[in-house]
């Protein structure tokens, strides 16, 4: 791990010194480069997945390109602008969240989408960067470690978008941006005394909820905990993705030879399921060096996050970086029957395209981050 | 402007944040070995029995539903049953000619326009290897001709499925309940997995009240398909459980005969046998065709049941609430008794009305002439108000509510299905909760004759009937006798015990001679009893006549004529069989309700053991 670090920071002032157009570009080579590696990853395994449909294929390259250039247009940005805005993006998110609420459209049965007359738009999304943002942004304004009362203003923040959105329902995104905002608050040096305390509590509360709960919503609870109760319902998914999965073995069927996804056992092959499909083609092998890929973008963040200069910027880059892995986390733990399903997509393969823009755009406030810096030091 | 304070901080924060980033990635280290253990453990340690699964050409799922339980009386008499609904049903990958088939299939049975449209809109829903419903509900002769000719048309078969049945469905249709459609407001509240392929669900009566017993658990079968779906063998079956079978204590005889016996009246009956609290028969009528919602019922049938005024969808003997009348004189009789407000043989004169003292308002007795001087049993033998009127003013109406709400009045039974009613027994307490108003004392005089604010079920006079024909001591009201050999034990009520336990003779024996004395108002109905029968009649005001008018009988529209109560109990000496009779509209209780308990004491004496 020690060598990897210093390997990619030798690399990175490697390309600084002799690329100087990548830093007025405010690029990060290394992180670029990784997120090529995967986006093509994914590209190939849609073409798979999604059964060879050119159209798909096609509109997934253009939602990338766009998603990237949005990175690229993000990367411009100094952070010092990007907190400036950063309660401004909150507050219209939240605005908009309670907007669908009330006149949301219905998609796929729960109400997310936001119709502003010419495009239609995910108010969660924008809260999955807003949230972080505004958080990093009310606690740097403090000093560290933040008191007992910003940890509960900040906590308030947070449950506001966390409770709207899961309302819509939308259990996955609720969790990511949940997660995001509690990766500020650690960051930012809550104690440890503080942590244990609410795990316990939170543990210690669970038994007297679960008997206020009717048994029918136990049921649903054990059902959603174990899907594999449902053998015809949200279980299906789980039983075939395991199928897939576990037959893929050491080294895969092959690309293109997924028999499980290949003739529709497997539901949503090219979106949330996608890694069922990646398994079986390349096996455990594959999974492995697709896993590292995620792992290598995620300790390139982290230490982009190290590196910076001031508290904001710290704390919103090491929130951006645990969240791209939760999501990956979540995703393949679902997929494998590890999780609950709770819908969230694999970053950058699985097809669709808000939750990509959201997630590249990200990597742009991380590229801003790491090339506005003063340097000082060397 | 920056201190060495700040500077200080500064590294602290940095110092801090790196200690956590550091904790970060060792917790991602962690999960992302979690992620490769686990594909580690599927890819390899159970790649084999996937890789098997996967080979095996697919494996597919279905659900085998449950079979719902019966239910029966308590001689082991079908109440509610699963009959096999025959539907034609076609496999369009096995017939050559869909169009011609379906042509010649016409000639043979009727299958109308909507049939065919139905059929063609299923068809482009599913795939060309499933089994299509062309017809649905096809009767027993339709079926045998099809059976006859099914060599003609291959791909074409006869599928079963289980509809719920019910043999009585008029008799049981509010005691029994029916079944339904599962609803929008239903499937949020059943348990998904457990009705993934049940499509009815109680909507009623025992059905509802015992659903979970009755629906059982789902099972499951594994089918190993063709690439296409066609199913091959079966590769495991988890067999459902099917529901408990119920036994009640309903004797439908008895349910029969009350039913039979109220003839064009509206009305409810429940009788309960005293020695345990069973149930035995529990009557609203009119009834409705149960059956009609089991397999489905249309709007026009619907709102018609709906829009009907003899109202046939309303559960009367558990949700009716009607003035008891003069039923209740035998239990302020006992009140009196109990607190010492009159002595056995004090007489009171009945001069045809009462007043309270200082007022000039006329209580009237229904006698016009009046009843003469009266004590306690010739009271309840001739029913005469005024006795009671001076009763009451005596008992005031907070110890007639003590006192009554021991024998089950203004609570529920406890009778073991939902949707029962309480009644209304009331005090000055009640009064000024629920109307905000001072009690009158002109009102504790009209409670004593079971008028007024008095409200009681069916059950609840039946109930309370058992009480004073077991001398206190009674059963909650039951109507399940047995889950599948499992027997439900009675449960005992508070015993209702007295300071004098002579005075329960008092009051039964008056009852006695409502029914076997010479001028008792029942005693039209003991000709050619082998047994003796005890109880008291009723006859309940639906509208209130004016101060100085008279009750025309014959001139009274329909529906405001007066209800016809009668409790009993029977033998009078060895009590088994507690009925409470309440006709709508139906006049005296003596004359109409009296006869039909003892119709069916007569049924339930002579042949219960």
């Amino acid at each position: 791990m020690i060598s990897s670090f210093q390997h990619t920071q030798n690399r990175s002032h490697y390309h600084q010194r002799k690329v100087g157009l990548l830093q007025r570009l405010h690029i990060d080579i290394t992180l670029l480069i990784l997120l090529i590696c995967l986006s093509s990853i994914g590209i190939l395994i849609l073409l798979s997945a999604g059964h060879e449909d050119i159209g798909l294929l096609q509109r997934q390259v253009t939602r990338l390109g766009i998603a990237f250039l949005a990175m690229l247009v993000v990367a411009q940005i100094p952070p010092h602008i990007l907190k400036m805005f950063a309660p401004w993006l909150f507050i219209l998110g939240t605005i908009l969240l309670l907007g669908v609420l009330f006149v949301g459209d219905m998609g796929k049965g729960a109400q997310r989408w936001l119709d502003l007359g010419f495009f239609r738009f995910q108010p969660s999304e924008l809260l999955k960067l807003a949230t972080p943002m505004a958080i990093a942004w009310y606690l740097a304004e403090r000093r560290l470690p933040p008191r007992l009362k910003h940890i509960g203003f900040a906590t308030v923040f947070i449950a506001i978008p966390t409770v709207l959105i899961a309302k819509q329902p939308d259990l996955g995104t609720a969790i990511l941006i949940a997660s995001s905002g509690i990766a500020v608050l650690f960051l930012a040096g809550i104690s440890w005394k503080l942590i244990t305390g609410v795990i316990a509590a939170t543990a210690g509360l669970a038994p007297v909820l679960w008997s206020f709960m009717k048994e029918y919503q136990q049921q649903r609870v054990l059902t959603f905990l174990n899907p594999e109760n449902d053998p015809l319902g949200a279980g299906y998914h789980i039983i075939q993705s395991k199928i897939a999965i576990g037959s893929g073995g050491i080294y895969g069927k092959g690309w293109m030879h997924g028999s499980q996804a290949r003739l529709e056992f497997l539901p949503e092959s090219s979106t949330d399921f996608i890694f069922a499909v990646f398994s079986e083609e390349f096996g455990l092998i594959g999974c492995i060096m697709l896993l590292t890929i995620y792992l290598l973008i995620f300790i390139r963040s982290i230490y982009i996050a190290i590196q910076a200069q001031d508290t904001f910027s710290r704390l919103l880059a090491g929130s951006l970086s645990l969240t791209f892995f939760v999501y990956l986390f979540v995703n393949v733990g679902m997929v494998t029957g590890i999780l609950p399903v709770v819908g969230v997509p694999l970053p950058l393969v699985s097809y669709g395209g808000t939750s990509m823009v959201t997630l590249l755009i990200g990597f742009g406030i991380l590229m801003s981050i790491h090339t506005h810096r003063k340097l000082l030091s060397s | 402007m920056k201190t060495s304070f700040d500077l200080k901080s500064s590294l602290h924060e940095s110092r801090l944040f790196l200690s956590r980033s550091i904790t970060l990635i060792i917790f991602v280290l962690i999960l992302f070995v979690a992620l490769i253990a686990r594909l580690t453990y599927l890819q390899i340690e159970t790649h084999e029995k996937y890789s098997d699964l996967a080979q095996n050409n697919r494996v597919k799922l279905s659900v085998i539903n449950p079979v719902r339980g019966l239910i029966f009386d308590v001689h082991g008499r079908v109440l509610a049953e699963n009959n096999p609904s025959y539907s034609l049903e076609l496999v369009p990958e096995q017939v050559d000619d869909i169009n011609l088939t379906i042509k010649k299939l016409s000639a043979l049975l009727p299958i109308s326009e909507n049939d065919i449209t139905l059929f063609e809109k299923r068809r482009k829903q599913l795939k060309r290897f499933a089994s299509i419903p062309l017809r649905k509900r096809l009767n027993d002769t339709e079926a045998a001709i099809f059976s006859a000719n099914r060599h003609l048309f291959p791909g074409v078969d006869i599928q079963a499925r289980p509809l719920r049945h019910y043999p009585y469905p008029e008799l049981t249709s509010h005691v029994v309940g029916y079944v339904g459609a599962i609803n929008e407001k239903e499937l949020k509240t059943i348990d998904p997995v457990n009705y993934r392929g049940s499509r009815f669900i109680g909507k009623t009566g025992v059905e509802k009240t015992y659903e979970s017993e009755l629906h059982g658990f789902v099972g499951y079968q594994q089918t190993e398909n063709t690439a296409q779906g066609r199913s091959l063998k079966v590769l495991s079956h988890t067999p459902p459980l099917s529901g408990s079978n119920l036994t009640l204590n309903l004797d439908i005889e008895l349910q029969k005969i009350a039913y039979n016996m109220l003839g064009d009246y509206t009305g409810t009956i429940a009788a309960i046998d005293t020695r345990t609290g069973a149930v035995r028969a529990l009557v609203s009528k009119p009834g409705f065709n149960a059956n009609l919602f089991a397999k489905g019922i249309d709007t026009v049938s619907y709102k018609a049941l709906q829009t009907s005024t003899k109202k046939p969808l309303f559960n009367r003997a558990l949700r009716g609430q009607y003035p008891p009348g003069s039923t209740l004189k035998p239990f302020f009789g006992l009140a009196g008794l109990e607190y010492n407000t009159i002595q056995p043989n004090e007489k009171i004169n009945c001069p045809g009305f009462y007043r309270l003292p200082k007022q000039e308002h006329k209580y009237r007795d229904w006698k016009r002439g009046g009843h003469g001087m009266m004590n306690l049993h010739d009271s309840i033998v001739q029913s005469c108000d005024v006795y009671f009127y001076t009763l009451a003013h005596r008992l005031k109406i907070d110890r007639m509510h003590s006192f009554l709400s021991r024998f089950g009045f203004g609570q529920k039974t406890g009778l073991d299905i939902n949707g029962e009613k309480g009644g209304l027994l009331p005090s000055r307490e009640w009064k000024r909760r629920a109307r905000n108003q001072a009690w009158h004392p002109g009102e504790t005089l009209i409670a004593g004759i079971g008028q007024g604010f008095n409200l009681t079920t069916p059950l609840q006079l039946a109930h309370a009937t058992a009480i004073l024909a077991n001398r206190g001591t009674a059963f909650e009201p039951s109507l399940l006798a047995r889950i599948d050999s499992t027997l439900i034990k009675p449960m005992p009520t508070l015993p209702v015990e007295l300071n004098n336990n002579s005075h329960w003779d008092i009051v039964l024996n008056a009852m006695y001679d409502v029914v076997n004395g010479a001028r008792g108002t029942a005693r039209r109905i003991k000709e050619g009893a082998p047994y003796k029968i005890a109880g008291k009649t009723g006859t309940a005001q639906v509208f209130s006549i004016k101060q100085d008018g008279k009750y025309d009988e014959e001139n009274v529209l329909e529906h405001l004529k007066d209800h016809a109560l009668f409790i009993s109990f029977a033998p009078a000496k060895d009590p088994q069989l507690a009925i409470a009779v309440i006709v709508e509209n139906g006049g005296h209780g003596g004359s109409v309700a009296a006869p039909i308990a003892r119709a069916m004491f007569d049924q339930y004496i002579t042949t219960s053991p």
